[in-house]
């Protein structure tokens, strides 16, 4: 069985990072991260060429990490595949034990790195986690043909965006995946506690049963959390974040020390995850380092997270 | 209504290289409204060609350059003069259904760019995309299909902001759209229905529809 399922459904706080493949095919900086994540996270999300832009496929760094004794997560967009496509990945996926995915739409190719490259989106999201879902129904695959031997089973997930205007719009079509499949999902970077916990209002009243993680965007900068507020749907980073952000700043500049925001941003991601973690807010948190992946460990213990417990 | 768009001049002169008598075919329908194709650009280009050494022997418009009986009829006043090529203002297929009525060859002086609607002259927006399964009946009279950049029929994605979409930050979301006018409408439970996917096995190209064989 998955281990994020495994522990999302035992009632412990799920854990999950994120790693993106290189755009290149030397996988060692991915393969250290990974040796520094062994024991710490429920799963390790592979991004699939995220912001379109071109790396080496999420299945390919998926194996690597299964065979490095991780447990992957095989994300999957509809992007840039076909419903076939997008089958024998998962089909590819299962014969290397990988067993936990989530599904996106996907950015479109034009806000990417090879605008040229022709969208696909024969499936989004709903499509991809239904297809999975008929396929273990069914033993069937997408064109409704007999597959050779079981169907592997995936634990599904998808993506949500708690700061959306209107939220119902969000909260519905949340609805739609979970009908189609999804059994979790990983929000967008959280970084207002108070903005999460309406958003999970919400997902209650709806009676929308799936689990729900945070999603975590340690800050590096104030000028990355300015750009992230202007430039990236459902990120809202307050303030006082960016006012903390600039004053490690300019304590690190008076006193000559370097990476003291980075410092101040992990300690407010660490923060939150406290808190999600003790007000039972939601079921667990996935972070997205965004190739700051050696900071997991030490982000972990600030927040008293440990998938031992 | 089929818009259509000038190619650039050079890419036709290109292909009229080495061809001195040229006909010109436009269009009463689409291309008129478009600009691209009616009496006044068909006169345009015929002092354009004659101005670049070419001889304009005779000129045509049919009502509708897509009917293959009516272009017939109309290419008749080419006959008997020595025409080499004939130059085709109208859509692709208004030079296709050109095509297969002559014997010399066709050039396109446009882009066929969408299936839109006119907002007002001169100004034109996609509004359908063709998809064989109309969705508007669902989605308050807006198409996803073509409004949403990717196409989502499930909802939105997260990617707009400020009710901008990702993609053209000078478009509105089509979903916000939508659900904007399902509510003036009354009609919010609409976005509860799920569809299928939209399957591709009945779009293989080129199709045809006979209403002849369809009555059988």
């Amino acid at each position: 069985m998955s281990s994020l399922q495994q522990a999302l459904e035992s009632g412990k706080f799920g854990v999950t990072a994120e790693m993106a493949p290189p755009k290149g095919y030397d996988f060692s900086k991915q393969m250290e991260d990974a040796e520094i994540l062994k024991g710490l996270v429920h799963g390790v999300n592979v991004t699939d060429m995220q912001s379109a832009c071109l790396k080496a496929t999420s299945l390919g760094l998926c194996i690597k990490l299964k065979q490095a004794g991780l447990e992957p997560i095989l994300q999957m967009t509809g992007r840039d595949r076909s419903r076939m496509a997008i089958m024998g990945e998962f089909l590819t996926a299962a014969a290397f034990g990988i067993d936990t995915m989530l599904a996106l739409t996907g950015d479109h190719t034009v806000v990417g790195d090879c605008k040229e490259s022709k969208p696909v989106f024969d499936l989004d999201s709903c499509g991809i986690l239904r297809m999975l879902t008929e396929m273990e129904e069914t033993n069937k695959d997408c064109g409704g043909n007999d597959l050779e031997g079981e169907a592997p089973k995936f634990y599904k997930g998808a993506s949500v965006t708690p700061v959306y205007e209107p939220l119902v719009l969000q909260i519905n079509k949340l609805r739609k995946k979970v009908e189609c499949g999804a059994k979790y999902v990983q929000t967008q970077g959280i970084f207002d506690i108070d903005s999460l916990k309406r958003f999970m209002d919400e997902v209650d009243k709806a009676n929308i049963k799936v689990h729900v993680m945070a999603g975590i965007i340690p800050l590096k900068t104030a000028g990355m959390a300015r750009y992230m507020n202007a430039s990236v749907p459902g990120i809202d980073v307050p303030e006082w974040m960016m006012e903390r952000l600039s004053a490690a700043a300019a304590e690190g500049k008076e006193k000559g020390v370097k990476g003291l925001p980075a410092k101040a941003g992990i300690e407010m991601a660490a923060e939150m995850i406290q808190k999600i973690k003790e007000e039972k807010i939601c079921d667990g948190i996935h972070l997205m380092t965004i190739g700051a992946e050696k900071n997991i460990p030490v982000i972990l213990e600030k927040a008293g997270v440990s998938i031992s417990e | 209504m089929i818009i259509t768009q000038k190619k650039p001049i050079e890419e036709l002169m290109a292909m009229l290289e080495g061809v001195t008598k040229v006909g010109i075919v436009g269009c009463a329908s689409c291309a008129t409204s478009c600009k691209t194709g009616g009496q006044p650009e068909m006169e345009e280009m015929k002092a354009y060609l004659e101005a670049h050494g070419k001889e304009v022997v005779a000129m045509a418009i049919p009502d509708e350059s897509c009917q293959k009986l009516l272009v017939k009829k109309e290419v008749k006043v080419f006959r008997n003069t020595g025409v080499e090529a004939i130059v085709s203002m109208a859509c692709g297929d208004g030079a296709q259904t050109v095509a297969v009525n002559v014997d010399v060859p066709v050039y396109p002086s446009n882009n066929t760019m969408f299936l839109g609607q006119a907002e007002r002259v001169g100004v034109f927006n996609e509004a359908c995309r063709m998809c064989g399964d109309c969705v508007v009946g669902q989605t308050a009279g807006i198409c996803p299909i073509t409004q949403c950049a990717k196409s989502l029929v499930n909802g939105p994605c997260g990617g707009q902001k400020n009710g901008k979409c990702e993609v053209n930050p000078e478009n509105d979301c089509a979903w916000i759209k939508i659900y904007n006018r399902l509510v003036e409408l009354g009609q919010e439970d609409k976005l509860l229905e799920t569809r299928p996917d939209k399957g591709y096995a009945a779009y293989s190209y080129p199709r045809k529809i006979s209403l002849k064989e369809e009555k059988k």
